[in-house]
């Protein structure tokens, strides 16, 4: 029996695509499937590509890593006496960033708090504009101005003899990084079940207890990860803290004191050194630590993210 | 009958003391989230105020058309500019494709498995990645391994690479948004997986890829840390107003590497250079940023259902 | 063919989510030119059942089937080309679904992914579609609207339209009614008596009524197992075989 022999008028569509068009999906979906891949492909490639310039000096008796990651004397291009210790630039990533998050945190998590639980949703979306541009300010942007506005007002209010120190930098890299915990942190608070939020109004609590004791307890991990995604951009940020931190290789003691991080490390003398030479390879070498130190941080955000979302 | 006096029922709903001060508190917490808040969005426009009256003097027609003059202390800034354009359509042309192909992999295509897990994670780390290492990356693999030298080619491959995981981020968003019905009743009369993208996931979601597409030429414009080492130079003497100044195998100027090269390394700039520099840079990038939001605000207006 | 052949015969099926057995190893034929009902409480596997029937259980993340499916005596496993096996079953969904294309767009959509091109080929196959689900007078002015844009009825008899647009030998509905008023739903069952002349139809309602009215033969599907299949006048009589169906049927459980 032919099927749907009552309408023989019409030619039944079961004649095959044209071999042109089933050869073009393929090929297209070729394409997708490697796009697709390339992620994988850069990634290692960049780890490849550091790791290869970078290894000489690993395998070099002149060059210990003990000494390159726990001493603080850098002295890349002294003609005697070199030393490749980045302790003094790990302290400066490390105070910059902690004190970017001083800040950042309570401002980044009162920010999302307001967002999402204190604000009609005109002001919301207006707020959520204006935080998005924040975070489209470049960095360079963000350096210049640490380097004159920021640095000219620590100088008046504090009396510091430069203005370029772990105080701009940190109030710097703090604006930069409050624009992520504030997005993320939204999501988070959004990700709590309303059935929490209505019975906790429904036994007569108020906006303020609702927050304290139901949202920010039961969105607590997603909101460690927004710090954590903030914690990442801060040790990653590079031409912000290169121009606002000043250039001293030093463990800070106050924060008041210049210091020079791991990544303005790199960017302020990797134009000097020679390619292929030893100051060159540790300098990739630093590379490999910062991938290293971001990567372990975003894949720690990755994995409390994820278990946020599995629990739902 | 046992009518209940007046003045209970007036009672009953009136605040008790309790929660009067409940609402005091709440009131006093809503003032302090919003300074917080206006705490945040104070510096945007601050900034911006600050850097436009500090550029004043300097910003005109002249600044972006002309080249700079005497070592740099004086003119205007029309290479910086021109290399900025092509370091960011260069690496659009790269990225676009790569990112919103990859990012209809991962949405339509991509099973649930360890191999798709690991696609995830290596997206997750390219976009954690600080901005110096993907310099390091750029110098090492395009300009040494891959002989392009010192170059608009390897620095805009550099960047493509940096903002290859900003442009699958907003595709995925845009393609999810799509309803998984439609493609459940594409499947149903034996479309196959590409003539449902092509019909109906990739039309309707076309707007919200653009987005992501302009954040990205956004994202390129302001960065400087991976085209420091990979092909931006200092300067490069190019003709007033010239519209193709540069080669593929050419170094360039770019508004960010001027802006940090204007601030900290050339002496005796005339000081309203900078920060006119930087107005550029930013009023750039802000209104590629405004032309996306626009965008996403018309489409979520012109929903087909 | 001859009436002992089954339509679709369906052998030890079983279907897994994620290691949760949902279908336990069920057998049953579907005749020719028939209309089978599928009646059974919510989460009882009939959706699960119609997507292996189509095999649209393959875009479903950890979904197993064991067993076999065969459509005029071919392993629905076996087929080469696994999407002219799906445009030999029209699938008509609970909620109604306009593709956000046009009207005419959405009826033709089916014929041009199969490779059918020609205006002069879709126009009076589109017109035919619409006429069939009922829709074409109402629409006929506007072919070029969103599919969309019309109403939840006629939505669904839209779809209905574009699941007869690839002409299909089986039409399966899951519930076309729920989403859709009486009179429309008493146009649609009028324009599925007419196609029982031509294809074989599944029916999985949850309308007592509407299997009696339309079937001829009903199967109760209860956890998974088939609990009873037999004539619908069987199956809806004072007297089925199975305790369990003269319940539900007669809404004491389910």
């Amino acid at each position: 029996m032919a099927p749907n022999s009552s309408n023989g008028a019409v030619a039944p569509p079961r004649q095959a695509r044209s071999r042109r068009s089933v050869w073009g999906e393929r090929a297209i979906e070729l394409l997708i499937y490697a796009s697709g891949v390339s992620a994988i492909v850069f990634i290692l490639a960049i780890l490849f590509f550091i790791l290869r310039e970078a290894a000489p000096v690993l395998f070099s008796d002149r060059f210990s890593l003990t000494q390159f990651l726990f001493s603080t004397e850098w002295y890349p291009t002294s003609a005697s006496n070199v030393r490749y210790g980045t302790l003094a630039l790990s302290a400066g990533t490390l105070a910059v960033t902690v004190l970017a998050m001083v800040l950042a945190v309570p401002f980044g998590l009162g920010g999302a708090v307001f967002l999402s639980q204190f604000c009609g949703p005109r002001l919301r979306e207006s707020l959520k504009i204006i935080i998005e541009l924040l975070a489209a300010i470049p960095s360079v942007v963000w350096g210049f101005i640490g380097l004159t506005v920021m640095s000219r007002l620590i100088v008046t209010y504090t009396g510091a003899p430069v203005g370029v120190n772990v105080l701009n930098g940190g109030i710097i890299l703090a604006l930069m990084s409050v624009p992520i915990i504030v997005s993320i942190g939204e999501d988070a608070l959004k990700a709590v079940p309303d059935s929490y939020i209505e019975a906790a109004t429904a036994m007569g609590a108020t906006r303020w207890q609702l927050v304290f004791r139901v949202l920010l307890p039961a969105a607590r991990n997603g909101l460690l990860a927004a710090v954590l995604l903030g914690v990442g951009r801060a040790i990653g940020e590079t031409m912000a803290v290169l121009m606002a931190t000043g250039h001293a290789v030093q463990i800070p003691h106050g924060i008041l004191d210049s210091v020079r991080t791991l990544t303005a490390n790199i960017a302020a003398e990797l134009g000097e050194a020679p390619a292929g030479s030893e100051h060159y390879q540790v300098l990739f070498l630093t590379g490999v630590l910062l991938f290293a130190i971001t990567m372990l941080v975003n894949l720690a955000a990755d994995l409390i993210i994820r278990g946020v979302r599995a629990r739902k | 009958m046992n009518p209940v006096p007046v003045t209970s029922v007036q009672a009953r709903f009136t605040r008790t003391p309790l929660v009067v001060r409940k609402e005091r508190q709440q009131a006093a917490v809503r003032l302090v989230l919003l300074a917080m808040a206006v705490l945040m969005v104070l510096p945007l426009v601050a900034i911006v105020g600050h850097l436009v009256v500090q550029a004043w003097p300097a910003l005109s027609w002249e600044f972006l058309v002309d080249v700079p003059r005497r070592g740099m202390t004086e003119g205007g800034i029309w290479p910086a500019l021109v290399g900025t354009v092509y370091l960011v359509f260069i690496s659009l042309a790269v990225s676009a494709p790569i990112g919103v192909l990859a990012a209809i992999y991962l949405n339509e295509y991509a099973r649930d498995n360890w191999f798709t897990r690991a696609i995830n994670l290596a997206v997750i780390t390219l976009a954690g990645v600080p901005s110096i290492v993907h310099a390091l990356f750029g110098l090492g693999a395009f300009v040494y391994a891959a002989r392009f030298g010192y170059s608009i080619l390897a620095a805009s491959l550099t960047l493509a690479i940096m903002t290859l995981p900003v442009i699958i981020a907003s595709t995925r968003e845009a393609l999810a948004a799509v309803p998984v019905a439609f493609r459940e009743a594409c499947w149903n009369v034996g479309a196959t997986r590409w003539q449902t993208i092509r019909a109906i996931v990739l039309p309707n979601s076309i707007s919200g890829i653009l987005t992501g597409v302009i954040l990205q030429v956004s994202r390129a414009a302001g960065e400087t840390a991976p085209i420091l080492f990979t092909g931006a130079v200092f300067f490069k003497a190019v003709q007033r107003g010239d519209l193709f100044p540069y080669r593929l195998t050419d170094q360039c100027m770019a508004l960010s590497m001027h802006l940090y090269t204007v601030s900290t390394q050339v002496p005796n700039v005339r000081e309203a250079i900078p920060w006119a520099t930087a107005v550029v840079l930013l009023g750039a990038v802000l209104a590629v940023n405004a032309a996306a939001i626009a965008l996403r605000v018309w489409l979520r207006n012109r929903k087909r259902w | 063919m001859n009436a002992a052949t089954p339509k679709i015969a369906v052998k030890d099926l079983s279907l897994a989510y994620s290691g949760t057995e949902v279908i336990h190893g069920i057998t049953f034929d579907v005749r020719p030119n028939e209309i089978l009902g599928i009646i059974g409480p919510a989460r009882s596997g009939k959706t699960s059942l119609l997507r292996c029937l189509n095999r649209t259980i393959d875009f479903i993340a950890g979904a197993r089937v064991a067993g076999e499916i065969r459509i005029d005596g071919a392993d629905i496993r076996a087929v080469r080309d696994v999407h002219a096996l799906r445009r030999t079953i029209g699938m008509v969904a609970p909620l109604p679904v306009g593709l956000p294309l046009s009207i005419y767009d959405n009826v033709a959509f089916a014929p041009r992914c199969a490779g059918l091109t020609r205006r002069a080929d879709l126009d009076p196959l589109v017109e035919r579609c619409l006429r069939q689900a009922a829709l074409w007078d109402e629409v006929k002015d506007r072919l070029g609207s969103l599919g969309t844009a019309l109403s939840g009825g006629q939505q669904q008899r839209l779809t209905i339209a574009r699941a007869l647009s690839h002409q299909p030998e089986i039409l399966c509905l899951d519930e076309f009614s729920i989403a859709i008023d009486p009179v429309t739903t008493m146009r649609i069952e009028d324009v599925l008596r007419e196609l029982r002349r031509e294809i074989t139809i599944i029916l999985v309602t949850n309308l007592t009524h509407q299997a009696r009215r339309l079937t001829d033969r009903t199967m109760f599907l209860w956890n998974g197992r088939i609990i009873e299949l037999d004539r619908s006048d069987v199956i809806f009589s004072d007297q089925p075989s199975r305790q369990e169906t003269l319940e539900y049927v007669n809404g004491i459980f389910g």
